[in-house]
This record gives structure tokens, sequence and C-alpha cells, in this order.
């Protein structure tokens, strides 16, 4: 089977970002599909948050039936071919498998996913446009995962749907935030273009400063909140805004987008969540001699997941517990290195998270020329909801959670700004929802 | 250490695997390399008028990943000169005196030609003839193979001419491509066949490319049928051989042919009676080593149930198959699954209902598509370390995902146990109903009394 060539908006990336797990080819890809099972009400499907029918797609391979296979699982979730490649399947369809039981190797869904959907996008596959275009207009704010999957399912039963982004490109964190080696940014704006192919409208804009809510409730019948999460946290230091500090999603975007970004030498990446692995791994990719993660818990404590902390020290990234910084070392108006101080773990605070102490004189200096910091992203929304009467708790959207209704009846919510940040299939189910319940209720 | 050396209808080896008359006997080279391997036997490629053969020859079935189920062929009989192959017999047999040689033969259907064949073939030092009477395509045109195998008489008349001269042991090689394999056996019984060979190939079709609509193997655009062996044609190779086997009036020593590919399959041949199995496809497929496993193999199980020989359990499961009509109606089980072993993937319950008899529950009674209905109304999260004290744990299946049977409902058909992939999790367990053996001939004669 052809695929197309592969593609990034910056070309060195392809080399120094070759994909993480390599592509089945057709033949490893039937064998693999015959190793399923086929379960019935399968657990892999419940556990996926977009309820792709696995054994379904994974059955149509068998049968070579492959634009079928990618159909069904475009139906469940549009954006089946990001979430092939950058979902946890460990902790979700691959990670429920009967097959652990059975002493075998769970079934290679995820690679699976992505042979059907690279060979839809290499077929150049479409998706059937609505034909009974409806009168009402929805609005989805953000162009991220939960916006696209929200105004793909509408567009699928004949809404009208804008999707309202402020940024240059579409595709939310999947386009800017996602390690290059899982997935790049031209395969994002790939799902955005069919997303658009079903009729959907994006319009660049920035919603609260140059359209206010109020315009978009004279324009739409309903609006969807696909924000996402505000910008990275600060870790309120001195030093941290010198030259040489950049936030990991902001390292992200930009090694992603720009040609000739420069890393440090000496690179030191404070956090210990998925972003801040990510960010670890592509310094060293980038060509840091020397990448060091400071966390101030431990490895058991760290939020991310398992088998990301094992690809990173296969990367060389080398991790360094219970140490918070401090202070930004600053020489010459650069950032040259972080003060840290020593921690240890007292008793659980309220989160039930055992809390950290620092320990009295432990303080010592680490000279680096660039700092990374990922302390997770803040919870401040772009734009004033109270006003409209959407509620806002701890800096969350609270929605009713089958449909993604917020307090104000034709306001919808999902992704990372009701979630507090999840997964890009997560996202996609909140968008998906919310969407069906725009219908269902339109419709009734 | 079993004895695997073998009299069959007077014809000797080492051990009861022979290969078939096929690719892998075509010539002496091919043999002699066979015999070096371990094989006790071959039958010769059909030898009788050279023919000219297509290309291509072969099509097979795949199926779910394994190449080769099932094998079909429209190759003719051998394309070699027939002085060429009895030189080389008697090479082989001069080189291999312990082994068999058996040559197949076919010629066309006159006294004369048989008789200067079998004639010669034997001067060639053959052990045995093996009459074919069962090639399926290209000879059955021009009145050979199965053409003869199709009609009783002549297949009892050409024996017969064989026999008239023959000092060898004579085998007729059986078509499956007909109603009543009994009736062409019971003819070469008549016609003085000292032994049968079953079964040759069954005709067949095996796949049509969707891209050229041209059924495979394509020649040239076009297909004819073929003959199907392999794998998948083993159940019914047994069933030909025990109607054979079972029926008095064509009884005779049977050589087994069809889907063996390795000890087990032979061992069931011989449990239905036969005397010696014929292999082609599995040599085809894996080359000729392959009778090494077979060998040992058949050893150490025969070892295991303490058997000397293939005579102290040949025919042992023929008394073991009856006519429907004596089976006992009041014989009882039911299935039973294992919940410790139990992997949760649900196959039994959809066949139940779909493929049974509806009782194989999962909790709630729920029927299938309920049951989706719930699951697809179901809100799934990524579990993520940070927010959500959760342990994904792959160890133990969810009880809501083990079904159970209603045995009170359960019929016992075998489906759930069928279709379990894990070994031993559903068991088909026998239940005292109380009531005597009763078969359906003594209910029929009996009245209703027991019902």
């Amino acid at each position: 089977m052809s695929s197309e060539p592969a593609s990034a908006l910056v070309p060195q990336n392809l080399e120094r970002f070759p994909e993480l797990h390599p592509a089945l080819n057709s033949q490893s890809a039937l064998a693999e599909s015959n190793r399923c099972l086929f379960c019935f009400d399968a657990p892999c499907t419940v556990a996926c948050p977009t309820h792709i029918d696995v054994p379904r797609f994974i059955k149509k391979i068998s049968t070579g039936n492959l634009r079928g296979s990618a159909l069904t699982i475009l139906d469940a979730n549009i954006l089946g071919l990001s979430c092939s490649r950058v979902c946890p399947v460990d902790v979700l369809c691959e990670g429920s498998c009967v097959l652990h039981r059975y002493n075998q190797k769970p079934i290679d869904i995820g690679r699976l996913q992505r042979f059907a959907m690279d060979h839809f996008y290499a077929a150049k596959g479409t998706l059937p446009v609505a034909k009974t275009p409806h009168r009402e207009r929805v609005a989805c704010i953000g162009g991220g995962p939960a916006s696209l999957a929200c105004a793909a399912e509408l567009a699928r039963r004949g809404y009208a749907v804008t999707i309202f982004d402020n940024r240059a490109l579409p595709g939310g964190l999947n386009t800017y935030g996602v390690a290059e080696y899982k997935l790049r940014a031209t395969d994002s704006l790939r799902e955005v273009e069919l997303v658009r192919s079903l009729g959907v409208e994006f319009r660049q804009a920035e919603v609260g400063s140059a359209v206010s809510l109020e315009e978009l409730e004279r324009d739409f019948a309903f609006v969807f909140l696909g924000l996402g999460l505000g910008a990275m946290e600060r870790m309120s230091i001195p030093g941290e805004d010198a030259p040489g500090v950049i936030d990991a999603l902001r390292f992200i975007e930009t090694y992603k987008t720009v040609a000739g970004f420069a890393v440090g030498r000496r690179v030191i990446v404070i956090g210990g969540g998925n972003t801040a692995i990510d960010a670890a791994n592509a310094a060293k990719r980038l060509g840091a001699e020397e990448v060091h993660l400071f966390y101030r818990r431990t490895a058991k404590e760290m939020p991310a997941f398992p088998f990301e902390y094992d690809h990173s020290k296969i990367e060389g990234v080398r991790f360094h517990w219970l140490a918070q910084p401090t202070e930004i070392v600053v020489h010459y108006d650069r950032a040259v290195g972080v003060r840290f101080v020593q921690t240890r773990l007292g008793e659980p605070g309220h989160d039930g998270r055992r809390r950290v102490e620092h320990i009295p004189d432990s303080g010592f200096e680490i000279p680096c020329d660039m700092v990374i910091p990922a302390l997770g992203q803040n919870r401040q929304m772009g734009v004033q909801l109270r006003e409209r009467g959407i509620a806002v708790e701890h800096g969350a959207i609270p929605v009713d959670r089958p449909t993604g209704r917020t307090a104000n009846p034709r306001y919808f919510a999902g992704g990372d700004c009701v979630n507090g940040g999840r997964e890009v299939v997560d996202a996609v189910a909140d968008g998906k929802r919310a969407a069906v319940a725009i219908a269902t209720r339109n419709e009734a | 250490m079993a004895d695997l050396t073998t009299n069959f209808a007077g014809i000797r080896s080492p051990n009861p695997f022979w290969l078939a008359s096929g690719p892998p006997t075509n010539c002496g080279e091919q043999i002699m390399r066979a015999f070096d391997n371990g094989w006790g036997g071959a039958v010769w490629k059909t030898i009788g008028e050279p023919i000219v053969n297509v290309s291509s020859r072969y099509s097979s079935v795949d199926w779910n990943g394994h190449r080769m189920m099932g094998l079909n062929n429209i190759e003719l009989i051998s394309d070699r000169p027939i002085e060429t192959n009895l030189r080389e017999i008697t090479e082989v047999k001069k080189r291999y005196p312990h082994h068999a040689v058996i040559a197949s033969l076919m010629v066309e259907s006159t006294r004369a030609a048989w008789h200067d064949i079998v004639k010669r073939t034997e001067d060639a030092g053959a052990d045995g003839l093996e009459l074919n009477f069962g090639c399926p395509h290209g000879m059955s045109e021009r009145g050979m193979g199965s053409a003869v195998g199709q009609v009783p008489d002549y297949s009892c008349m050409i024996t017969e001419w064989v026999k008239e001269i023959a000092r060898t042991p004579v085998l007729v090689k059986l078509t499956p491509n007909i109603t009543d394999i009994r009736a062409v056996a019971r003819a070469a019984k008549r016609g003085g066949a000292d032994g049968l060979s079953a079964i040759n190939t069954i005709n067949s079709i095996t796949g049509i490319d969707l891209d050229t609509f041209t059924p495979r193997p394509n020649v040239g655009g076009h297909s004819a049928h073929g003959g199907y062996c392999g794998p998948a044609v083993k159940p019914i190779a047994l069933h030909l051989v025990q109607q054979i086997a079972s029926d008095p009036e064509g009884a005779l020593p049977i050589s087994g042919i069809g889907g063996v590919s390795g000890w087990r399959e032979a061992a069931e041949f011989f449990l239905l009676g036969c005397g010696t199995v014929q292999v082609c496809t599995a040599a085809m497929h894996y080359g000729y080593r392959i009778v090494e496993d077979m060998i040992d193999g058949l050893s150490n199980w025969m070892d295991e149930k303490g058997l000397r020989a293939i005579d102290d359990f040949r025919g042992a499961s023929l008394p073991k198959v009856a006519e429907w009509k004596h089976l006992d109606l009041n014989y009882r089980i039911v299935a039973r699954i294992n919940r410790q072993t139990c992997i949760g993937c649900d196959l039994c319950y959809i066949a139940c209902w779909d493929g049974a008899h509806q009782c194989i529950h999962l909790e709630g009674h729920a029927k299938p598509a309920a049951v989706e209905a719930s699951s697809s109304a179901r809100i799934s999260t990524t579990p993520i370390a940070k927010l959500d004290a959760v342990e994904v744990s792959h160890a133990a299946t969810p009880p809501v995902r083990i079904p159970r049977v209603d045995e009170e409902e359960c019929v016992g058909c075998n489906l759930c146990w069928l279709v379990c992939p894990v070994e031993n999790c559903i068991t088909m367990e026998q239940v005292e109903t109380g009531k005597e053996f009763q078969s359906w001939e003594m209910r029929a004669a009996g009245g209703s009394d027991q019902s």
C-alpha cells in the first residue's frame, strides 16, 4: 500500500524526529488484524472515550475493506489519525484488550488504526457531505480537537458551523503542542482540511476582543466553547523572564513551526508531566548535549505516563528528583543556571498527594544555557463567561457530562476547559457529545 | 518404542508415511531425497502417455493469515516419457530396496494399453501399482481419471484387465467427486483390487480475482476447475474413508489421503482403518523434512498410549461411528464456564444468542442490542494518574463480562466451547438425566412413553 511522503512544517524535523512507532505495512497489518478475537461488546471500544468500534474496524482491515475501516473510525472520531498517534493506548483500548488475560500481547490497536487512517488520507479519502442543510448556525470557539469534533459532527448533520481560532493555523495543541515524533503539524492540518471539507468555516479571530460573545449570540443559535487551557503556569521566581527561559509549550510550538530554532547546549526542564517529558526529549533531539529534568517529587508521584518516562530515559534525558527551583541565575542578561532547593515529601495534603517540604539550607545551583519550565497550563479563560451566565469553577466550566451543556442553555463546552486537561480523545468525545446534544435538542 | 514398519496389501515399507502421487514424486532424484528425509514410500507421479501442462497450475485458499489452507491444481499426469520414469524406478529400487515405490498409472481405456503399461512398470521394479481413477481435471475430459472412477462398471472392468497380468499388489485410487464412493469401492473390489487409495482431489474453483474477475489459477485470462486438497479437505476425506471401511462389500486395505499434514491427522486416518497415509500438499508447502515429526510424533503418541504397532489401534474408531438413529437421545451435556480462566471476550455469549439457543447470559439477562447500547452510552475518560486515583489493571476479568450458562436451557450443542479462544475455559459436562438409553429408532418403534 502506498502512503503519502512524510512532510513537516520544518523539513529538518523529518530527520530529527523520526516516528516513534514505525507504521505497519499491509502484510503485518493483516496478520495483526487476524489476531483480534472480535470480542462482543468489546472492552477496547468501551475504554475509548469516543467509543470507536475497534473490532469492527480491525475486521475490515482483515477483509481488505480499508475505506470501510477508516469510515468506521471517523464516524466515531473525526480525529482518528491524530488519536492513532497520540492516544495513550496503554491505558485505553490496548490496556483493556482481553488478550492481556491470556498471556498474550494485546492487539496493536493504535497502529492498526493508523494503518487505516494513513490509507484513507493517502487515497485522498473524503467523507459524505450532508445533503439537507440545517437553517441553524453554530459557532465553535477555539480551533482545537474539541471544537473540530463538535463542528464535524454538526456539519455532517447539515449545520452551518464556524470555528473561531486566534492562531494562524487551526488545530490547537494538535498543530502546535504535540511532540513532532508523535504527530506532525502537517498531519494535524490534514485533519483540519477534512473538517473543512464537510463545509465547516474557519475564521481567525480572537473571541472576546475582535468578536464579542454578544455578537456571536446574534449570529449563531448555539455556541460551543472549546477554549482549551490558558498559558503555562509561571514559576514565580526571580529571573524567569530572562532570555534563555522558554516555557514548554512555546518551546514545542517554536521548534515545530520555525526553521532554524536553536536549542541550548545544556538544558534544564522543570516539571514532571507529559509535556515536560516531550520538551526534554525534543531538546535532546534538537541537539542539546545534556538535558536535565528536575521534579519536586519522585518518579512515583510524577504525573507523566510510565511509558513516557521510560521512553525519555532511552532518549538520554537525566532525571533529578526532590528539587524545586528558587531562582533563575541570570548573568549578562541571560539565564545561565537554576538555583534549587532540595525537598522532601511530608504528610498528604487536601488533594491526597504528599506535600512538598523544603529542606533548609539545601540550596544548590546547576549551570545551563536554557531553562524550560513545564508546570502545566493555567486556567484563565480568555473570554468573560460569567457575564453570559456561564459558571466557571476552579478555572473549569461545569457542564452536564452527557450533553456538555453549560449553565447557559445556548452554550456548550468541552475539552480541556471542562476537564482540566486530558487527552485529545477526551476532547473529541466532549465535542461530539455536545454536537449530538445540540442536534437532538434542536430536532426534538 | 513403537514399531512403524508396514505391510500394506503386501507392499512393505519402513513406515506408513508415503508421498502421494503428485509434484513431490515427479522423478527419481526427488523420490530418493524424500527417502533420505525419512519417507517410507512414494507413489510415483502418474505415468502414462506424456501430456503438455499449462502455466499457471496451482491456486490456494488462505485463511486468517495462514497460507494454503486448501490447494487446487490443474496439473495433469507426468509430462515425462514413460521410458524415463521406468528407468528411474529401476534406479530408485536398486538404491532403496526396502522403501516402497508404487507406480501410479493412467492410460487410455483399452485392455492392450493397460496390459502394456502394467507389464513394463512391474518389469522396472515397482512394488505395487495404483490405478489413477481419480484425477478430476483435464484427463477426465479425455475419458481417463475420474471419468473412469465415476462409473463403477468401468472401474471394475479396468481393474480386472490389470489383475489379469499384474504380479504386484494393485491399488485403486478413488475419486470423491461421486454421490456414493462406496459404489466404486465395491466395483474395485469386484474387479480384484488388493487395496484402495482415498481420496483423490475434489473438484474446485478456489477463488476469483476481484480485479480481473478471472478465477484462479489464471491461464491467460481463463481458468478451469481443478482438484482441491490440503488441510481443508481432511474432514471430507475422513468421512469417505469411514464410509468405505465400514462397508463389507467394499472394504479393502485403505491408503488414506486428504489433508494429512502431520502425525495427528495420520493417526486419525489409522483410527478409521487406514494402513498407510499419503501426503502431498504439506510436502509441497514445507518440503520433505515434515516427515520427521510425523514419524517422531506418531511414535511418541503410540508409546504414551501403550500401542506397539499401527495394527494395535487401526480401525479402533470405526465402531464409534454410528448412524444418527442409533445415538442416545437421553445423553445430556451442558456448557460450564470457568470464571477463573474466562478472559471476557463474550464470543460465547453472542454465539449462543445469534447462532444457538439463547441460553448464555450476561448480568441482568440483557439481549445483545441492550448490552451494546448500555456500553455506548457510557462516558469513558482517559485515566490520568495526576487527576484520578486509578490503576489500570490487566489482571482480572470484570465479573460483568463473565457470562453464565442457563443449564436448564442449554442444549449441549458445543458452539460456545468451539468459539471460546481459551483452552479448557468452557467445558461440556455430562449431567445425569436418570433416563435410560433411547435412540431415535427405539423411540420411533416404541411410542412416546419416555419423551
